[in-house]
């Protein structure tokens, strides 16, 4: 096959410089809705740039190796990645930041086992086994949060007695197999390194739940670069330390910001804010269940919002759940059709990732102008006659505002408890994704229609059309 | 390679400082999509990748490379295609939000 393309160490240089700038056009381009789509082009156009020059360069002899796992790497990720429903995107970023963890961890024990006769020094030890420790602690994490998200686990917090305490001894296992590994190079210790580090990453994730999830694998994303940015220490490469820290510290800020939407601070939710009341979740049910809830049909609150002047649809994850954004789109126009007033209230983190719903019912043609975020619409929920919650629980939930002990305490909400009427569609009584109980449904105010959200706004639907 | 470890930590520090400004006041619509699209980027791990499968020596090393390969790849691909579908949504909410105003008759006998 082709032979090495002679490229100097100093065209390589600048071809990585080239795809460096991609990689920070991109970054720039996807921070604005108008750039975004931009933005990732521009990504791949720097992507492709490095990885063909660089296959040019270095295939000899082991062209084979690389084609056929990239090959089979294509043919795994392409079907996955387009086949997976829109509520099951946060969980996908997670898994493909793991195999990069993976990829990272890899490469670094590969490159050790390949300098191990001769030696390997320090500065060469030291970034191999950063890469190899983030890179697996990234990749279990990222297991982990996949599971939970999937429910192929607990979503909830997994809390056991000494967990800190556990999770600090693996710490310094790691530190002191670091250490060994430096010094005298031995394939044992980097073995065992290997797997304290994954204990590591599963023990962090463990804790955390709910709707915290997403935001851990924004921070787990950040470390995967880190480790990239390590790797191409190890391996004397300036792309790799590029893109890595770019990914790293813009990740880092990510993380932060996606914190501070939710009201909580990136400690807490590390250190599993939620965990301090492990039984909370079920004692609040058992409560929930001894205080009186209102049920109506759904003749009777298609009435009352056939007969109200203004409108706001809250949609949270059961609407995602339900596939329900098309026939919540044509309920409002059914509303508007009768001179109600509609809007939707959008709640930055509804949903399963943040901008879930806009996604959602941009897709259902919802028009945009009627889409409000939170603050625009928190003023116009007291002029609102129908508060109407479409699967969301959590984002609504006055706790969050008024009762310092719950968990949820200081997340912004949408406050719909100031709208003359509230009315839930919820599949359950079960409380939302942080397992807080909302005191809302038991308001007087309130009425609940049980049963899946698509098929109850069908029915509200009908209930309008004919009243 | 022309670099030494001190030119690598000036561009670590470097770029660490520049990551942190590219994307300062992301809007929080754009928080997921951003989280996707830098992760498609980590996957130039793949690059690291291919050179260690152009050194391996030996069953464990080039099994290693090809693993290494193999992930960095289902990385860089999915994390692309992912990305790219999340921003999907928003060309199709601002066509519909350039096509309503001046057809907007048109666009509801669609339905």
């Amino acid at each position: 096959m082709t032979a090495a393309i002679h490229i100097s160490a100093n065209g390589l240089t600048a071809v990585y410089l080239l795809s460096a700038v991609c990689f920070i056009l991109a970054l720039k381009a996807l921070s604005s809705p108008r750039t975004a789509r931009y933005g990732n082009l521009v990504g791949v156009a720097g992507m492709v740039i490095a990885v063909l020059v660089t296959f040019l360069v270095q295939a000899p002899g082991h062209d084979w190796v690389i084609g056929g796992a990239m090959g089979l790497g294509a043919l795994v990720a392409v079907p996955a990645a387009r086949t997976v429903p829109m509520t099951a995107m946060p969980q996908m970023v997670a898994m493909f930041n793991g195999v990069g963890g993976a990829a990272a961890a890899v490469i670094s024990v590969a490159e050790y086992l390949h300098d191990l006769p001769l030696g390997v020094p320090a500065e060469k030890g030291v970034p191999i086994v950063f890469a190899l420790v983030v890179g697996a602690v990234s990749f279990a994490g990222s297991a982990l949060a996949f599971a939970k998200l999937q429910e192929l686990m607990t979503g909830r917090p997994v809390i056991y007695p000494g967990q800190q305490v556990v999770n600090g001894i693996v710490g310094v296992a790691i530190v002191a197999l670091a250490v060994l590994v430096v010094v005298t190079p031995h394939l044992v210790a980097i073995t065992l390194l290997a797997i304290a580090a994954l204990a590591l990453g599963a023990g962090i994730v463990l804790p955390v739940g709910g709707a915290d999830t997403p935001v851990l694998i924004s921070l787990l994303n950040s470390f995967t670069g880190l480790a990239v940015a390590a790797d191409g220490f190890v391996l004397d490469n300036v792309i790799l330390v590029i893109a890595g820290t770019l990914v790293g510290a813009s990740g880092a800020l990510l993380t932060k910001m996606m914190s501070d939407a939710m009201g909580r601070s990136l400690p807490n939710i590390v250190l599993g804010g939620f965990g301090a009341t492990p039984a909370g979740g079920a004692t609040a049910i058992g409560a929930g269940q001894e205080r009186s809830v209102r049920s109506a049909d759904a003749t009777d609150i298609g009435t009352l919002l056939a007969y109200s002047r203004k409108v706001m649809i809250v949609p949270g994850y059961g609407l995602a759940v339900a596939q329900a954004q098309h026939v919540a789109v044509e309920l409002a126009r059914a509303l508007e059709a009768r001179g109600v007033e509609v809007a939707y209230a959008i709640h930055p983190v509804a949903g399963r990732m943040p901008g879930h719903m806009n996604v959602l019912l941009a897709e259902a043609d919802a028009p945009y102008e009627e889409l409000e975020e939170m603050d625009q619409a928190n003023d116009e929920f007291p002029s609102t006659d129908v508060a109407l919650i479409v699967g969301a629980n959590d984002v609504v939930n006055p706790a969050a505002r008024d009762d310092p002990g719950s968990p949820i305490y200081g997340m912004p909400i949408l406050n719909v408890d100031s709208a003359a009427n509230v009315v839930f569609l919820k599949r359950s009584m079960r409380p939302g994704f942080s397992g807080v109980d909302n005191a809302l449904l038991y308001d007087p105010r309130t009425t609940l229609l049980f049963g899946d959200a698509k098929e109850s706004l069908t029915k509200l639907l009908a209930a309008v059309k004919t009243s | 390679m022309i670099t030494d470890a001190v030119d690598l930590l000036v561009i670590f520090v470097l770029a660490a400082f520049l990551g942190f400004e590219v994307i300062s006041k992301v809007p929080s619509i754009l928080h997921t999509p951003l989280m996707s699209g830098s992760n498609a980027i980590h996957g130039i791990i793949l690059v690291g990748a291919m050179f260690i499968a152009s050194q391996a020596q030996g069953a464990l090393q080039t099994s290693l490379a090809f693993v290494a390969v193999f992930l960095a790849t289902l990385n860089i691909v999915g994390g692309v295609v992912v990305t790219d579908r999340m921003l999907d949504m928003f060309k199709s909410r601002q066509q519909t939000k350039a096509i309503r105003p001046e057809d907007g008759a048109k666009s509801d006998t669609k339905r």
